[in-house]
């Protein structure tokens, strides 16, 4: 694309530059740092090499955190991109109802994450909460704290009751680009509302699809904030995700290298998993191009 | 095939429409011949566009009935219908191949595959995208979209017929003349049924036998190109019509003759409008003579446009245009006359007929 | 005065123009006319300083303004979309360049009054833009070009979205409206007789070169090569390769037509206007060809009759309702002295057409 140059520019973009330095490049620097080094406090620290990372790929611990990692995004994917088109599908187009949809829509991301855990963590109890209470009055046995199952199900409802809304945002700002006249066409020629999706509405959203896949991803595969006020990573391990395990190795056992090596790896992953979606879903359908 | 009739349709965007100006549509009766060639002509919000919705199903009328072939089908969908439309922009199935997208309404009828490659193979030739048939259809140029829109009717042998809404708009000047004359010879070849909706004369008369002219919800003319351009009925007709249009000068009546200022024009048989009526002379700028004889006019600009050239002035403080031919010269004091033949006298912008 | 010197634009493996030079004086219409994606677009946002150009210069009265954004260069464009402030009224719309050039509330309201009147938009100042019809909001992105009085005002297709009418309209007005002022006017378009109304200048774009520029009707008339006389030709140019040898140009049929021009023997193309074709012989010197009416199409005064001659498709606009058959084999004249010639390269050949005066 064409952009207006102006060197003084540079100047306007120098603010973000330097934060991004604060922010990103010198934390990310210091971790690297940390992850070649070994340290036993009193800020002396010998030099470790590669063990850090041997070690963590040799670790049962960072492998089980990484699955269950890869579970979760898989599982949130899986549930919120079709229910997200779903409910996008099902919006309204005009009217009264598009301000009052989109206002309900959005009232989920408004909640800060711990403030979504709090309510979770306290709805389902079976004590107290709301949720917990009625289960347990229909004799449903359910217990996030003791049962692995139970504590799945209520971080995956939990998650996909705050994010979905943003799949079904960005489908709906998909779908409201496409013109009427490619309804009006395939009605012409007879499509099935199958037809209409799988060949109108599906490749108009494909952009915004990426765009949906790629934040739910990273977003889930790096989530922390609410497993860690429910469950905080129990019962067990059985919800411990590598954020938390991190977070548990390095404040908790102050285990510094390892721990840095681990985020390392971690943000590998999810940079390489990022680009294999980006790839896979900018390249689908244009494969065979003559 | 089939012959559509609109009968006495009226439609009003509005729930519930009460007098004539709630209606965007006001009352239009009139049928189509089975094998027809239509353009349905006017400015935009006249109403063309929601006809055409009317007749493909896609607007439902307030107000009356659409037949096909006799056959009541006011209350038919738009797929039960039987009609292809091409719209103003291209509308193409992006991923599939341009074979898929000519395939697309055959196999949504359950035709059977063997029929599908046979029929789309046949349309395919027709509209000379043979070559194209296994491409992606998303990369063609805005012409080969329009021959996909287009050819997606034409694979089913049993339309009703087919409409356009304004399908040359985003088409180049030199790729117009290609696919008006496609168009043309496709008609030719396979008499369907066409409606063509466009606010572009040239195109609206070029393609179509019948040319029914709208302006504000209703039907001011409906003829032939040659009666539109020398019979307008309305003052709206002579002005929508032709480039300059019509000059529509007001004048008082005199039996056989009308007088303009100081000037007197003979014309070709007398007119008795009712009285108290606004009077005005219409002559296309092709009628306008200039030369030495006649009334004196003022030239104010002349403009080569290289077929011809359009002398605009003034003749007795009226505006008026006149069309020059190519090689023609201008006399330094021009005057101009008016061929009897192109002239027609209006009473509150209806044309009055002439008598003996 | 703007001077574009060997202006290039490349994006990529793409080359959008190539060494474009360009001297468009004060007070004079230009018309860039050629096909979609020949380049108009891209040259008109180099003048307006949304692009840099990969190499070559852009000067103003004789100073270098390459580089300079647009926010700083005296210029005003108007767009085939119809673009206006959707929150403003339509007066604050066609004065919002005046506030950002903070003229006082007098001269404002002047000039805004002013340009409503001559864009007949005075009922509706107090709208908004999205409540008016395509041609009101065009007409309200024009007042708000008008008001901004720049030295360079572009119009990129800025009637392509109207009404036919409407469009006649307005290209009469906008001529007017702008020579007033003395700016540099340049205006894009596909149509060829859009240029021709317009008149002024025209230079043809065609595959990101200029072919040719010059006062409008020179252009057309004179074409230098075959590109341009094809990009400006609506209907179609009509074309047909012709041996000449001695004083006559022989066509594939046999048919020989003579030669007006001395020039030398060998294979050219002739190329004539549709309305060059007649029913009836012009002169002693026209040429009968035997054709066959391919198809008719009638617009009540003229009649183009679309015919098909040995090695040729061609378009002959004739006067009246003709009534042909498809199929029919119909006789039709050619004056000798109205061809246009060309040679192997394209390049034009001989004088003028001799009538065309």
């Amino acid at each position: 694309m064409d952009k207006t140059w102006n060197n003084n520019a540079w100047f306007l973009v120098l603010p973000v530059l330097v934060l991004v330095a604060f922010s990103a490049i010198i934390p990310l620097m210091t971790v690297v740092n940390y992850s070649v080094q070994d340290t036993f406090g009193n800020n002396e620290f010998f030099w470790a090499g590669l063990d850090w990372f041997e070690d963590t790929l040799h670790s049962e611990r960072f492998w089980a955190a990484l699955w269950r990692n890869l579970l979760f995004s898989a599982i949130i994917l899986a549930i919120q991109i079709p229910l997200g088109i779903f409910i996008a599908l099902n919006m309204p187009k005009r009217g009264w109802g598009v301000p009052v949809c989109l206002v309900l829509m959005a009232l989920p991301l408004l909640i800060p994450w711990n403030v979504v855990g709090t309510i979770w963590q306290v709805f389902g109890r079976v004590d107290i909460g709301l949720l917990g209470r009625t289960l347990a009055a229909m004799g449903i046995d359910y217990n996030y704290v003791q049962d692995p199952l139970d504590a799945w199900i209520t971080v995956v409802v939990m998650d996909v009751w705050h994010w979905t809304s943003l799949v079904v945002l960005l489908c709906y700002a998909g779908l409201a680009s496409i013109p009427d006249a490619y309804y009006q066409a395939a009605r012409i020629d007879g499509a099935s509302r199958w037809s209409v999706f799988r060949f109108i509405q599906l490749p108009k959203m494909q952009r915004v699809l990426l765009i949906a896949v790629l934040l739910r991803f990273m977003d889930s595969f790096m989530i922390y904030t609410e497993p860690f006020v429910v469950t905080g990573g129990g019962p067990g391990n059985e919800t411990t995700f590598l954020s938390i395990d991190l977070v548990k190795m390095a404040i908790g056992q102050f285990d510094v290298g390892p721990a840095a090596a681990m985020s390392l790896i971690y943000f590998l992953i999810v940079l390489l998993l990022s680009w294999v979606f980006y790839t896979v879903m900018t390249n689908y359908g244009q494969g065979d191009e003559r | 095939m089939a012959r559509i009739d609109l009968d006495h349709i009226r439609h009003s965007y509005l729930s519930n429409p009460q007098r004539d100006e709630d209606y965007a549509l006001k009352e239009v009766h009139h049928s189509f011949a089975d094998g027809g060639a239509y353009a349905l002509l006017g400015p935009s919000g006249c109403g063309k566009t929601s006809l055409l919705n009317i007749i493909s199903g896609l607007v439902a009328p307030s107000r009356g009935r659409v037949l096909f072939g006799g056959e009541d089908v006011t209350d038919l969908s738009t797929e039960r219908r039987n009609i292809a439309q091409v719209f103003q922009f291209p509308v193409i199935y992006d991923t599939m191949t341009v074979f898929d997208n000519l395939a697309f309404p055959l196999r949504n009828r359950g035709v059977a595959e063997a029929d599908v490659k046979r029929r789309v193979t046949e349309t395919l030739e027709i509209i000379g995208l043979a070559d194209w048939a296994h491409r992606r259809a998303r990369r063609l140029t805005a012409d080969q979209k329009q021959k996909i829109s287009l050819g997606r009717g034409l694979v089913r042998h049993d339309v009703n017929a087919i409409l356009f809404d304004e399908p040359l708009t985003v088409i180049d000047p030199h790729m117009k003349w290609v696919l008006r004359s496609q168009l043309k010879e496709l008609h030719k070849r396979f008499g369907y049924t066409m409606v063509y909706v466009t606010h572009d004369q040239t195109e609206a008369l070029t393609f179509a036998q019948t040319v029914v002219v709208m302006f504000e919800g209703a039907v001011v003319q409906i003829g032939t190109p040659a009666e539109l351009f020398e019979r307008p009925s309305h003052t709206f007709v002579g002005y929508f019509i032709g480039s300059p249009g019509m000059n529509v000068i007001p004048v008082d009546l005199d039996g056989a003759t009308a007088r303009l200022g100081s000037q007197v024009i003979t014309l070709p048989g007398a007119a008795s409008p009712s009285p108290g009526a606004r009077i005005e002379l219409g002559v296309r700028p092709e009628y306008v003579r200039v030369g030495r004889e006649g009334m004196p006019i003022r030239v104010l600009t002349v403009e080569d446009i290289g077929r011809h050239r359009i002398v605009r002035g003034t003749l007795e403080g009226s505006d008026i245009a006149a069309i020059v031919p190519e090689h023609h010269e201008l006399p330094s004091e021009p005057r101009v006359q008016f061929d009897p033949k192109g002239i027609n006298i209006y009473a509150n912008s209806w044309r009055q007929s002439l008598g003996a | 005065m703007l001077e574009l010197r060997n202006i290039n634009k490349q994006s990529g493996a793409e080359k959008h123009l190539s060494d474009i030079s360009l001297r468009l004086e004060r007070g004079t219409l230009n018309v860039l006319l050629g096909p979609t994606l020949s380049g108009k677009t891209s040259l008109m946002r180099i003048m307006a300083g949304l692009d840099r150009p990969t190499s070559g210069t852009i000067h103003v009265d004789g100073v270098d303004v390459t580089g300079v954004s647009p926010q700083k260069r005296d210029v005003a464009m108007v767009f085939q979309q119809f673009i206006n402030y959707p929150s403003m009224t339509v007066y604050e719309n066609i004065a919002s360049p005046m506030r950002v050039a903070r003229a006082d509330r007098k001269s404002i309201d002047d000039a805004v009054q002013r340009a409503a009147a001559l864009m007949k938009l005075t009922p509706y100042l107090d709208r908004m833009p999205l409540n008016l019809s395509g041609g009101q909001q065009q007409r309200t992105a024009l007042a708000r070009a008008i008001v901004k009085n720049a030295g360079l005002v572009l119009l990129d297709e800025p009637l392509a979205n109207l009404d036919y009418k409407l469009r006649e309209e307005l290209r009469a007005e906008l001529p007017r409206i702008f020579a007033e002022s003395g700016t540099i006017f340049v205006y894009a378009t596909t149509e060829p007789s859009e240029a021709l109304l317009l008149g002024g200048n025209t230079a043809t774009l065609a595959q990101g070169h200029v072919t040719q520029f010059g006062p409008t009707i020179d252009v057309f008339r004179s074409p230098v090569d075959l590109v341009t006389a094809r990009t400006f030709a609506d209907p179609p140019l009509n074309t047909i390769s012709a041996d000449k040898t001695g004083n006559t140009f022989v066509l594939e049929s046999g048919v020989g037509i003579p030669a007006v021009d001395a020039i030398a023997d060998g294979i050219y193309t002739i190329g004539f206007q549709p309305h060059h074709l007649s029913l009836t012989p012009s002169g002693a010197e026209a040429v009968a060809l035997r054709t066959v009416v391919a198809a008719l199409e009638i617009t009540g005064s003229e009649s183009f009759v679309h015919l098909r001659f040995v090695g040729a498709d061609w378009i002959m606009l004739t006067p009246g309702v003709q009534d042909f058959a498809v199929g029919q084999e119909i006789e039709v004249f050619l004056d000798p002295r109205l061809l246009l010639v060309f040679d192997g390269t394209g390049r034009a050949v001989g004088q003028t057409p001799a009538l065309a005066a």
